[in-house]
């Protein structure tokens, strides 16, 4: 891959939490994209796996004042570990280097082959972004599930752990297209997530934070916008949009009196 | 209560220490001597010899299982531009491509499918049928629309993404540095597989040992690190860039 020196991407996401309807699609496209293994109870939400996570929340109040909002939450594919080291939190307590912050694209990887299943990352992660196999990779037969597992994401085996990965096999399917066409520059539309491709209301918007022509790095300067645990400095690469103070105030832990509300009228 | 500790530690000390000189007090004249022997050397040898044997030679061989492909290819005559005037190409790796190409996506189609044989073969001129292989080759496959199934030797675990592209469109590596002299060989090799892995001895490694004196003698996680590295591209040692 040549690259000119200080031209490395920055992937991330921004989720407008005003347009999303809780629809859950995202989830769906999600564990169907990664082959996410299904339980034969899935109502045991301890045990099963969603690397897209999708939280509904409250602002608390009694009717007629009670507000909704729907809140998808995937890997943060942090930057810094809150104490000012350049690693996710995951990555600098992993013993077996099964997990790392790749510097030129931005995405925390897993390596399940390498992971040996002590879940430190697990405890580490701020965000419980990150997902234990309990048992091997199964699919039931006879459903059809068997045929939408995909080849270019590898099954995981019992006893590591599994996450976001941003579909990381989307930007290799999309750098060897580039290949094909002889250029290494991708467009912004050529790699993207599957739970953004799938949303049907476009609330995920997926792209380059480093390229200011992508729409995600002009999206992110709205006053409205934030990031989940913020002040944890953490450093994630989601991005959430909401109108609402009572959304924005429940994405990190304020004491009373100290969350500012929006007052510009702008964005 | 101290001094009697330190003095009992003392003299248990000095206990060890004679009935270690007394181990080693043959040397002083005495005629007692340990049990080293001739004769217990032959026994430690006739004990060794087989076990190096049997650890170097007979396991490695027993390790690996060998399947003959269904059916032979030579890559010799089809490369010799004398005999085959169908593969054009200005480089070797040019050559290579135009049977093992790349998809119009940019993957790597690998081993050919029988439609790529047939571009040539379909001609009823086309020189086969002379030897009994290839008259197997247009009864077995050909009139029966079947594909041949191929052993691929070069098949990676799941776990590993290669792209072909990235090597050897951008990177210009040749074939030959991955794969050796294989489109020059006139007969196909036994596929060998571990029995334990299930992986190819091409990923493995010949050598079991673990020595290696080519660039196609192993394919493992190191090997693609170490050229990475040699390079200078050290970025592409990421996890991310061969793991999936």
């Amino acid at each position: 891959m040549e690259q000119k020196q200080g031209d490395t991407y920055r992937y991330g996401m921004v989720i407008d939490l005003d347009k999303c309807t809780g629809c859950g699609t995202c989830m769906i496209a999600c564990a169907a994209e990664n082959n996410v293994s299904v339980r034969p109870d899935q109502t045991d939400k301890e045990r099963t796996i969603t690397w897209m996570k999708l939280y509904k929340i409250t602002n608390g109040k009694e009717f007629p004042n009670t507000e909704v909002s729907y809140f998808p939450r995937p890997c943060m594919h942090c930057e810094e570990d809150g104490r000012g080291h350049h690693q996710p939190s995951c990555v600098s307590v992993c013993v077996a280097t099964a997990t790392k912050l790749d510097h030129n694209t931005g995405i925390v990887s897993q390596i399940y082959t390498r992971c040996i299943g002590c879940r430190y990352c697990q405890a580490a992660c701020p965000y419980g972004a990150r997902y234990f196999n309990w048992w091997d990779t199964y699919f039931p037969k006879g459903k059809g599930l068997e045929r939408y597992l995909s080849p270019e994401i590898s099954p995981r085996m019992r006893g590591v752990v599994e996450k976001c990965t941003f579909c990381h096999h989307r930007l290799m399917r999309a750098k060897t297209q580039a290949y094909a066409e002889v250029r290494t520059d991708l467009e912004e539309h050529e790699y993207t997530t599957a739970c953004a491709e799938a949303c049907p209301v476009q609330a995920i918007t997926f792209g380059d934070l480093n390229n200011p022509e992508h729409k995600v790095s002009q999206m992110i300067k709205s006053p409205y916008a934030f990031r989940l645990l913020e002040r944890l400095n953490t450093k994630p690469k989601v991005y959430y949009i909401s109108t609402k103070d009572w959304v924005r105030k429940l994405a990190d832990n304020y004491l009373p009196g100290e969350f500012k509300p929006v007052t510009r009228a702008t964005g | 209560m101290k001094n009697q500790a330190s003095s009992s530690q003392k003299t248990s000390k000095v206990g060890l220490i004679s009935l270690f000189n007394r181990f080693i007090s043959f040397e002083k004249g005495s005629t007692f001597l340990p049990p080293f022997s001739f004769g217990v050397w032959i026994f430690f040898l006739a004990g060794l010899i087989p076990s190096l044997i049997v650890g170097w030679i007979i396991y490695p061989m027993v390790l690996y299982s060998k399947q003959p492909q269904p059916m032979n290819f030579n890559h010799a005559l089809h490369l010799n531009p004398e005999i085959v005037d169908g593969i054009e190409g200005d480089t070797e790796t040019e050559r290579c491509l135009s049977c093992h190409a790349f998809r119009e996506d940019g993957t790597f189609a690998g081993i050919p499918k029988l439609d790529k044989c047939m571009e040539c073969h379909d001609d009823p001129e086309s020189p086969l049928g002379e030897t009994p292989e290839e008259q197997e080759f247009l009864t077995k496959y050909v009139a029966e629309e079947r594909e041949i199934p191929w052993l691929s030797y070069y098949r990676q675990p799941d776990c590993v993404y290669f792209s072909h592209i990235a090597h050897v469109k951008m990177g210009d590596q040749d074939c030959e540095t991955c794969h050796g002299d294989h489109g020059k060989t006139e007969k196909l090799p036994a596929y060998k597989v571990n029995r334990m892995t299930g992986y190819s001895i091409d990923i493995w490694g010949r050598n079991i040992a673990g020595y290696k004196t080519n660039t196609w003698d192993r394919m493992k996680m190191d090997d693609c690190a170490e050229c990475h590295t040699e390079n200078d591209l050290e970025e592409n040692n990421a996890c991310f860039t061969c793991h999936k």
